[in-house]
């Protein structure tokens, strides 16, 4: 092959490969986003989160970290991620038939961990991390009036704060109660899986500080994530399977009890 | 023809006019739904933009902390130990801004009793299998925890 | 946090939803409900409240031109509400409700106001003193015929919009009940019955409201009262009510005999938290008292004096009745955990955005607004009494 032919062959293929990357990169050049060009590809993800409820300690540390991470108003019933813990008495023999309620505290949101309780003997008691579910079939965005909340094509619920109407639809939606409305900005808040941080090739604030592994952030679209074990190896549940809301908060261990 | 139309006359222009409104209403709009809407789905797309780099990082995250030959000593210590799956930020708070310039941002001084107690004071809700679990007063009998114990070796 | 009994979901224990879009609901239902006796004589030929048609209509719009004033004064970001008109999301039923809202406000209600009031607004544009004419100048369109066959068109027309206008008077009303009872997150809400409630009860303020309505304007104006008249709409709100009743009670029932997972709950907080604005209140004074009232007078042959005490009393009570039928729904319904493990209370401020004040003036507003209607477009001109020349 002469020299000429080469050359045309490999500018060629060069050409074609950078006009191929280039008409992805232009529509963000044009908007004066050069920044937001291919770095992450969003059909790339679909992310979920496993929490092992035989793992959780709770410590709150992912509750601290996430209201520092993001910058939470510091007030419990500002939570975009709590820990509750159930305590469920054991059933009398002497009166088998008597209803038998859980007691849940979540203590600040479970933020400064939880002081030892006494309970009576025999009790069954764990901590359960709450935080959104990242819904597929989310609730939440399907009655929100104009879209401001929707979900993502990567599968994280995400809030546009700039075009929130403040209705509030969406908190009474969420069978989690997981939302909230940001006084600071009168829009609607929530969990928002990190996303600032998971596009960026690192982990969520909860799962970074978590001792124990009790929070594992997954993709379940890549098949090496070790989620896909997870999922296989542990009897797994979402929280009000009922409502078919298609939580991808996946948990195990997760008592009956829990709502 | 021309006398029912003259008769209803009000009508027609009842009919435009609302034509108009709506027709105005289509010029409104096109001026102020937000660039990129319902691309991906009934969205504003900018909003995976905005929240992706808008949203400053407080968390460096586990792996900042040994690289470019700064701490790599702990995070080898930890690595063989029981404490290799703890996060460093776990206990030493939020340090992005630190492993971005370790000069103007300090890692603050930890208060070890609250710290540790957190995960090892002795709960009976914490699951079966957590034995690392004391009763922290009587077993530190007035000691700090440090005093006997190394957070970044403890089983030595 | 005080008030909170139980375990609520750390954003739960503050409420979402305050007495404004209590107050929501309230208004839309009274303009349903107007307009819904409006169309009993036009579409149905109950000639005997023809006296009340206009005054229903005006009533109707009244309150439709206050109603969206407690959601602004709710939203976290009132300026971009003109939002839901630019990007509605098709699945959220209350982005749908904002163009149902404008179609009945705009296509149903200004254009039958409009054509049942021409050859008098023709008359004042040619009349009229001042600014006034060229208010009703600019009404006219710029067409000054009132010619008979100009008018049967226009009966024509006006009789179409109201056969278009009992449907949309559903939608509106019904529509409201859906956004409440399409959250399947919130089972006090989650029911398919509560768009036929919140429709039938908006059914009975409106009748109510508008009966009030016409033996004050007919005090005020002078105007004999028209008995037949009175009594036709007291017999309306009676079936209305009975209706109503009935299908509050059938969910009732039915929720005490199914007692699934929320019954408990539920039930805990209407016999504690509920009890004095539901049991007492909504029930008790506010639909069983004025059905006893308005049964007697179905039923026992009474005087017209004893009858319109009767009916006004049923008819208060009744107002106040439905407004509590709201509260225990859009109030009651945040009052428990979805965990159903615990309970919160609603702190009503005072003077802020979303406080008492502002309700109450929200409530008093429609009836200002309705007296400039009135006097911009009397209802019974032709039986004021003669003025002296």
């Amino acid at each position: 092959m002469n020299l000429d032919r080469r050359q045309f062959l490999v500018e060629g293929t060069a050409f074609l490969l950078l006009t191929g990357a280039a008409t992805r990169a232009w529509p963000f050049i044009e908007q004066g986003r050069p920044q937001d060009a291919p770095g992450y590809d969003f059909s790339q993800h679909w992310w979920a989160m496993f929490i092992d409820i035989e793992k959780c300690i709770g410590c709150g540390r992912c509750v601290d970290a996430c209201k520092v991470e993001n910058n939470v108003p510091p007030e419990a019933y500002f939570s975009r991620t709590w820990v509750e813990r159930y305590i469920i008495p054991p059933i009398d023999p002497e009166d088998p038939m008597a209803e038998i309620l859980p007691i849940v505290d979540s203590p600040n949101a479970g933020r400064d961990g939880f002081p030892p309780k006494p309970t009576v003997d025999g009790s069954k008691s764990f901590f359960v991390p709450k935080m959104c579910n990242h819904c597929a079939d989310s609730p939440c965005t399907q009655v929100c009036p104009v879209g401001a909340t929707f979900r993502g094509p990567d599968g994280v619920v995400l809030v546009d704060k700039t075009y929130c109407l403040g209705c509030r639809y969406c908190v009474q939606a969420c069978p989690y109660g997981c939302r909230f409305i940001d006084p600071r900005t009168n829009t609607a808040d929530k969990c928002t899986l990190c996303y600032h941080r998971i596009t960026k090739g690192l982990t969520t604030a909860c799962c970074e500080v978590c001792p124990t592994e009790a929070r594992v952030l997954g993709d379940l679209r890549n098949p090496d994530d070790p989620i896909h074990q997870l999922l296989r190896e542990h009897k797994v549940h979402v929280l009000k399977p009922d409502l078919a809301t298609g939580a991808k908060l996946y948990y195990n261990g997760l008592d009956g009890a829990v709502r | 023809m021309a006398q029912v139309l003259s008769d209803a006359k009000h009508l027609v222009r009842l009919a435009l006019l609302f034509l108009a409104g709506f027709l105005l209403f289509l010029v409104i709009r096109a001026f102020f739904v937000p660039p990129g809407f319902g691309e991906f789905g009934h969205f504003r797309t900018g909003t995976l933009q905005d929240v992706r780099n808008n949203t400053p990082l407080h968390f460096g995250g586990r792996a900042s902390c040994g690289e470019a030959d700064c701490h790599e000593d702990v995070t080898a210590a930890l690595a063989t130990d029981s404490h290799a799956r703890v996060g460093c930020e776990s206990c030493h708070g939020a340090l992005a801004a630190h492993a971005a310039d370790p000069e103007i941002a300090k890692a603050a001084t930890l208060d070890e009793l609250d710290l540790c107690s957190r995960c090892h004071a002795l709960n009976p809700a914490r699951p079966e299998g957590y034995t690392q679990q004391v009763d922290i007063e009587p077993h530190r009998d007035g000691a700090a925890c440090s005093e006997c114990h190394d957070a970044h070796e403890p089983s030595s | 946090m005080p008030g909170v009994e139980g375990f609520m979901y750390p954003n739960e224990m503050e409420l979402q939803w305050s007495i404004m879009i209590v107050l929501y609901p309230y208004l839309t239902g009274l303009v349903a409900g107007a307009f819904i006796l409006a169309s009993l004589q036009r579409v149905f030929n109950v000639e005997a409240v023809k006296p009340t048609y206009r005054l229903a209509l005006l009533t109707a719009l009244a309150f439709m031109l206050i109603a969206p004033l407690p959601l602004q004064l709710h939203l976290g970001h009132p300026e971009r509400s003109f939002e839901m008109f630019l990007t509605p999301h098709r699945t959220s039923a209350m982005a749908m409700f904002g163009f149902v809202y404008l179609w009945y406000l705009l296509a149903v209600l200004v254009i039958e106001i409009w054509l049942e009031f021409r050859p008098y607004i023709v008359a004042q544009a040619q009349t009229a003193g001042g600014a006034l004419r060229l208010f009703y100048r600019a009404l006219t369109l710029g067409s000054y015929n009132v010619s008979p066959r100009a008018l049967e068109i226009d009966d024509r027309v006006g009789r179409f919009v109201t056969v278009v206008g009992i449907p949309s008077a559903f939608l509106l009303h019904g529509y409201v009940g859906f956004i409440f009872g399409s959250v399947k997150a919130n089972p006090w809400w989650s029911t398919p019955l509560m768009p036929v409630v919140f429709l039938f009860s908006a059914i009975v303020s409106g009748i109510a409201a508008v009966l009030l309505i016409y033996l004050v304007y007919c005090k005020l104006a002078k105007i004999p009262i028209d008995i037949p008249c009175l009594d036709t709409m007291a017999k309306y709100l009676y079936y209305a009510f009975l209706v109503d009743f009935s299908l509050e009670m059938l969910d009732l029932i039915h929720r005490i005999y199914v007692a699934d997972e929320s019954f408990k709950s539920l039930d805990f907080m209407v016999h504690t938290r509920l009890y004095g604005s539901q049991v007492v209140g909504q029930i008790g004074l506010g639909t069983l008292l004025p059905i006893a009232l308005l049964a007697l007078t179905q039923l026992v042959s009474l005087s017209v004096r004893v009858r319109k005490r009767l009916y006004v009393t049923a008819g208060i009570l009744t107002l106040a009745g439905i407004f509590l039928m709201r509260w225990n729904v859009v109030i009651g319904g945040q009052l428990f955990s979805k965990s159903f493990l615990g309970y919160t209370t609603y702190k009503m401020s005072f003077a802020t955005r979303e406080g008492l004040l502002p309700a109450l003036v929200l409530l008093v507003l429609p009836l200002l607004v309705l007296g400039v209607l009135v006097w911009l477009f009397p209802p019974m001109e032709e039986q004021r009494p003669a003025r002296p020349a």
